[in-house]
């Protein structure tokens, strides 16, 4: 059996939280560049502009993409034959806490009755799924509050269907308009039970935007709704044009006979994300 | 084509009045960052009479929450919040002498009525540029609630701060309205 010091996955996480707001990850800068050459509206095209100088910029002087620095979202997949020595979720946050101080990220976690920060950035969303082999794979990212407002879940019955489900994305895309900064990536969970749908969406935003899904019926459906999501025109912070989304991820899990929940979980344009292997 | 227009703060009625939809706005002076907590705080305060931390007339509102300044800058990445969230705010906030808001996204009908009522505008700077935005912050210095962090009262000086007219005084709009 594997085994790993749980200081290890502190410092690791440390180290990744600074660097995920810090860099944009290629497949989302290769996404801003292509909708530039293709954006025709001026205004969409000067935002889309910006938001490519901002990323050189940020890089350059060692500053976050965006002010919001996020809640910490992680996706845990430990390898059965991975033994860890101490506490994993101790070890997260305390990498969190780390990386939040000593990269001079935002502290944007608060109780949600007094709204009192806790003043370090913790406690992250953890969830952790167990797998086969012996590594341990962490994936992380900072999710801001704007997007995160706009996102929601609907509890759809099986007679609305398909055509409920890209109903209800476009509606939900069109109500947040402006406010999620896009272009962004939409994240679209269908099926599973209530608490499962949501978690479907977000999983689907640690997809590449080259990632090709292997199921038909969904890579399908993704490709309708990128074509429909912007042909919407709300267009890059809702300036007008034909780029306001760069991609549409689905994932699905089988439902009850009786419901069909289909969850919308908006990425704003700083679509974040890294990930370790241990 | 859309103006490009250099105003100081604070804003005189005219510089308001002369503001359309779609206008470039160039920005120097004084911003102050207020965000939801800081929002509640302010008016609950100013209902006991405490006195504002900063001269509200003509005043220039900025909905951020900017990250910590690292070593030899004077501050992080600031880039806008969503300001529809402040929209149960800020009727109140122009009848205090507010001329302009800066944020993203939409804003409610009873603020677009506040704007023609009390001759104000609303701004928009781009979200999710916070780097870019951060090179025209030339000073920043914590007004009041610094124990709120990031949603402290901050005085920021800026210099040129790019933003764009979203809502005029005369009910114009620039975001593209989607009907569904």
């Amino acid at each position: 059996m594997r085994s790993i010091d749980a200081r290890e996955v502190t410092r690791q996480v440390s180290q990744m939280v600074v660097e995920a707001n810090m860099i944009l990850p290629g497949d989302v800068s290769s996404a801003l560049e292509k909708a530039l050459k293709n954006e025709n509206n001026p205004s969409g095209r000067e935002i889309l502009g910006q938001l490519l100088e901002n990323a050189r910029l940020a890089g350059e002087m060692n500053l976050p993409l965006c002010q919001d620095t996020g809640l910490a979202v992680f996706f845990v997949e430990m390898g059965q034959e991975c033994r860890l020595r101490g506490d994993l979720y101790q070890a997260i946050n305390d990498g969190v806490a780390q990386g939040y101080d000593q990269g001079y990220l935002r502290k944007s976690v608060c109780d949600p009755l007094t709204r009192k920060n806790t003043g370090d950035n913790t406690p992250a969303s953890i969830h952790l799924d167990l797998v086969p082999g012996d590594r341990l794979k962490i994936r992380f990212m900072p999710k801001g509050g704007g997007s995160e407002n706009m996102s929601a879940l609907a509890m759809l019955t099986p007679s609305q269907g398909l055509e409920g489900v890209k109903k209800f994305v476009l509606q939900r895309v069109a109500m947040a308009g402006p406010n999620p900064c896009p272009p962004g990536i939409i994240g679209v969970g269908i099926g599973g039970s209530f608490d499962q749908a949501p978690l479907l969406a977000k999983k689907a935003l640690f997809r590449s935007l080259d990632d090709i899904h292997q199921d038909q019926q969904v890579r399908d459906l993704e490709a309708e709704l990128f074509e429909s999501v912007n042909s919407l025109g709300i267009g890059p912070m809702g300036m007008g044009g034909k780029t306001t989304c760069l991609g549409v991820k689905i994932g699905t899990a089988p439902c009850h006979i009786a419901s069909l929940p289909v969850a919308v979980n908006i990425q704003c344009h700083a679509a974040r994300h890294k990930e370790v292997s241990l | 084509m859309s103006r490009e227009i250099k105003l100081n703060t604070p804003l005189q009625e005219e510089d308001v009045l002369n503001l359309r939809t779609g206008d470039k706005v160039l920005l120097s002076g004084h911003l102050y960052t207020i965000r939801d907590a800081a929002h509640k705080r302010l008016l609950q305060d100013l209902d006991q009479g405490v006195e504002a931390p900063f001269n509200m007339q003509g005043a220039v509102i900025y909905y951020a929450g900017p990250t910590p300044a690292p070593p030899g800058r004077v501050i992080g990445s600031a880039g806008p919040t969503t300001s529809s969230r402040m929209d149960v705010y800020t009727p109140r906030m122009h009848a205090l002498g507010i001329k302009a808001t800066i944020g993203k996204g939409r804003r409610n009908d009873e603020v677009k009525s506040a704007l023609q009522e009390q001759k104000a505008v609303y701004l928009g700077a781009t979200g999710g540029a916070g780097a870019l935005l951060s090179r025209c912050i030339t000073g920043s210095r914590v007004l009041a609630y610094e124990e709120l962090g990031t949603e402290a009262i901050r005085e920021l000086e800026v210099q040129d701060f790019p933003l764009l007219v979203v809502n005029d005084a005369y009910g114009g709009e620039l975001y593209v309205t989607v009907r569904q």
